[in-house]
């Protein structure tokens, strides 16, 4: 299990940033994605792999109007 | 383009009511220092004197107009009335060339709709034009008996009311003749701007303005529009077929500021941020705001068939990528002279299929996001064509296009609930998703016939309308009718958002989301959870963008574009080198010292203004803060049965309810009595952040605080405690 914004998801093996993102529907592109408090960068979202446990925060800017 | 008059015989059937002659003041720091007051019912024309106080209470834009229409009307006038007035102006950073999105003006007159002072944002070459023809503002009050054109010739100080019998009314073909009729030759063309309305504004009341600017590389003119609350009803109540202006004084340096150097530093820095990350981050430059259909859709907040659901499969069909095709590329669109963030994109060359311009091929401005999803989605349109044609039709008769989708939508779903028939809708099968018919009743506003009449009252007094005349349920209406305070919803979903319920309803002009966009901060991130957050929110956001209002700015280069090392300062939300940039801008401009907090109390004086201004015109207090249900809640079972896992977890998580064994009618109810409770604890919390009393009545110490403690202001307040 892994929390994403403070709501519970199921974790699974090989999860990476791009494919959490996808999974979560948030397709917004002004984001901070943090792992456990570290920033991971956008050009990292494909190799890097969600461990399970984490505590992510995906973090939208406003925009919008 | 068929023009029924050559610009020879419009030219020579205008008669001059009025010339009159002034020397150009230049603009220092700003500042011109003058203001122009004309009145359309005696042909006065005059110059105002900006006072040193006006400046420092209201900085300029919305500000100088809230201030003119303060003095200008009581609590008695309605908007029809001749003492009513238009104030535009641009605000001291209005016109600089150096920084992206510094042209806008800010329209303000009492609404049609809502009855209180609406202010409204616009691109476009008019507002600067006028400022470096030596005015900081322009007022227009009266009535014209017959309809006048107001020129003002900056180059030559010379000032006409001229009556105006031949020129078209709708936009693309009046602001095509002014524009050459007062251009000496085709390159002056570029130094003519023009305000005009359109045929629906006479006779309904969700009118606009379009403000022009010559695009030389298509060679026509471009329309920006001041959309909000009704002000080309007003414009055309008073006869007005245009305003023009033209000079050749547009240089980078006719704001004459204080610090040349750091405007162009400033300036330098954004300029190279959008060139390296649009591309990553917005796509404004190729998509404009339509960028966010889908997105807004993958969200749950596009708004579909009136507002009951958050996203469709079919939005996909109008996604951004679909635009990125339609628009033309390639081309610098900026509706200001240096605004390389160039969002103001163009469908070229669409053939009308309906109307009385039928087969012609035109320039379509936009659709942007709002258009999209209002003439679009909120109607269960998902043609975009029919949007395009839509978006094109409400510019040139001078129709909202917010309020005309909201309202089409609300009367869609009063049709698929059999509230109204074809009987009571003349024919119009306005089932969510008929185009067609959506088209005939926007064609029936400009005509002013039929349900197209009744429809352009607006949301609130087509609620009225049905239950007097076909014994509506008045509560099903007040559910389902998306306006707040007289004004239709502008287009995104608030219900999974509380701090964005609060965000449209606590508006001081009605639910426009130009005040306050939360739903990311709130729904998704989490980042607001107490109501003491979310009132911080809705104290700083609201502030904030109500700065860009009084400075002539564009909202959207504050946060449509980041710096790469944003997501490391400690509140990205805010863009903290965007902020800083704005300071930059100020200083530079007007020779002030301010900083970050400052510039908050520059809005904060503004804003309490405001509030004050809608007690003066009856409104402005807690009653009017209330939003209908559909923006806070599931209104009907469909709904709830659509996101039924969603609120279930939420009755038994957040509100305490087991919905096991609960009908969905109980449990709609029980969501209910929760979510409504819930706003009223937000409303508690942001008036205490606000400093005003329970009632939303600014408490006479926060008015004291901010200096605008007047005699009359602190008297209209004393008088509703
Ligand atoms: S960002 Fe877009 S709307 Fe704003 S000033 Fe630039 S072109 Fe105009």
């Amino acid at each position: 299990m892994i929390s994403v914004n403070e709501q519970p998801l199921a974790w699974r093996e090989n999860l990476s940033v791009s494919e959490l993102l996808k999974i979560c529907k948030y397709s917004f592109p002004l984001i901070i994605v943090k792992i456990n408090g570290e920033i991971v960068a956008k050009s990292e979202y494909e190799k890097f792999m969600v461990p399970d446990g984490a505590n992510v925060s995906v973090i939208h800017l406003m925009s919008g109007g | 383009m068929e023009n029924k008059y050559s610009i020879e015989q419009i030219k020579s059937a205008h008669k001059i009511l009025k010339e009159f002659t002034y020397v150009p003041k230049p603009v220092n720091k700003g500042y011109s220092g003058e203001t122009l007051y004309v009145n359309l019912s005696t042909n006065e024309i005059k110059i105002k004197q900006v006072t040193e106080r006006m400046k420092e209470i209201f900085i300029g834009g919305r500000g100088f107009g809230l201030w003119y229409l303060w003095n200008a009307v009581t609590e008695k006038t309605r908007w029809n009335d001749p003492e009513n007035e238009i104030i535009i102006s641009p605000g001291p950073i209005g016109g600089i060339t150096q920084y992206p999105g510094a042209g806008k003006s800010l329209v303000v007159s009492l609404s049609p709709i809502t009855g209180s002072a609406m202010d409204s944002n616009v691109g476009g070459y008019f507002g600067p034009y006028m400022k470096f023809s030596g005015f900081d503002a322009v007022e227009i009050q009266g009535k014209a008996p017959k309809d006048v054109v107001v020129f003002i010739d900056g180059d030559n100080g010379r000032i006409t009311i001229e009556e105006a019998p031949l020129e078209d009314t709708n936009s693309h073909i009046v602001c095509e003749q002014l524009t050459e009729l007062y251009a000496k030759d085709e390159a002056d063309r570029l130094h003519v701007a023009t305000v005009a309305s359109g045929k629906a504004a006479d006779h309904t009341l969700i009118g606009h303005l379009n403000f022009s600017f010559y695009d030389k590389r298509r060679k026509g003119t471009r329309l920006k529009q001041a959309g909000r609350g009704g002000i080309g009803t007003v414009f055309r109540d008073k006869k007005i077929k245009g305003l023009v202006v033209r000079t050749t004084n547009i240089t980078g340096t006719s704001n004459n500021p204080a610090d040349q150097a750091l405007l162009n530093k400033t300036g330098i820095k954004l300029h190279k941020e959008i060139r390296r990350n649009d591309d990553k981050q917005c796509h404004m430059r190729t998509q404009g705001t339509a960028h966010l259909v889908e997105i807004m859709s993958d969200y749950d907040l596009l708004p579909v068939n009136n507002f009951k659901f958050g996203s469709h499969e079919k939005a996909r069909q109008m996604a951004s990528w679909v635009w990125g095709q339609k628009f033309t590329q390639g081309i610098p669109d900026g509706c200001w002279f240096g605004c390389t963030m160039a969002c103001a994109k163009a469908v070229d060359g669409f053939e009308l299929k309906t109307g009385p311009y039928k087969g012609d091929k035109v320039i379509v401005d936009g659709p942007e996001y709002e258009t999209v999803a209002g003439v679009g989605s909120c109607c269960g349109i998902f043609e975009p064509d029919a949007v395009v044609e839509l978006n094109f039709y409400c510019d040139t008769y001078g129709v909202d296009t917010i309020s005309f989708g909201t309202l089409t939508a609300f009367a869609m779903e009063c049709f698929e609930n059999k509230v109204i028939t074809e009987k009571e809708t003349g024919g119009l099968k306005l089932n969510f998703g008929n185009h067609e018919a959506a088209l005939e009743l926007l064609h029936q506003m400009a005509r002013g016939e039929g349900f197209g009449k009744i429809a352009g009252m607006g949301v609130r007094r087509m609620k009225e309308y049905f239950v007097k005349n076909y014994n509506a349920d008045p509560k099903f209406l007040q559910d389902i009718g998306m306006e707040c305070k007289g004004l239709e919803y502008s287009q995104y979903v608030s219900k999974e958002s509380l701090a964005q319920q609060g965000g449209y309803a606590l508006t001081n002009k009605g639910p426009q989301h130009d005040e306050a966009w939360l739903i990311f901060m709130d729904m998704v991130n989490n980042h607001i959870p107490t109501f003491e957050n979310k009132a911080e929110a809705l104290h700083y956001f609201p502030l904030f963008r109500t700065w860009f209002g009084l400075n002539g700015l564009c909202k959207l280069p504050w946060n449509d574009v980041e710096p790469e090392d944003n997501p490391k300062t400690d509140e990205p939300a805010k863009v903290p080198e965007h902020v800083q940039n704005y300071v930059d801008l100020f200083n530079g401009v007007t020779g002030k010292k301010i900083d970050k907090k400052e510039l908050i109390r520059m809005s904060e004086r503004v804003y309490n203004f405001q509030r004050v201004f809608n007690l003066k015109m009856g409104f402005g207090t807690r009653e009017h803060d209330i939003p209908p249900y559909r923006s806070v809640g599931p209104v009907t079972c469909e709904e709830y049965e659509s996101r039924k896992d969603r609120y279930d977890k939420q009755l038994k998580e957040k509100a305490g309810i087991d919905p096991a064994g609960l009908s969905t009618e109980e449990k709609v109810k029980k969501m209910r009595e929760y979510r409504e409770k819930q706003y009223q604890l937000l409303v508690d919390a942001v008036y205490k952040r606000r400093g005003w009393n329970e009632k939303g009545i600014p408490k006479l110490e926060t008015l004291k605080d901010l200096s605008i403690d007047f005699e009359d202001v602190v008297k209209i307040v004393k008088s509703k405690m």
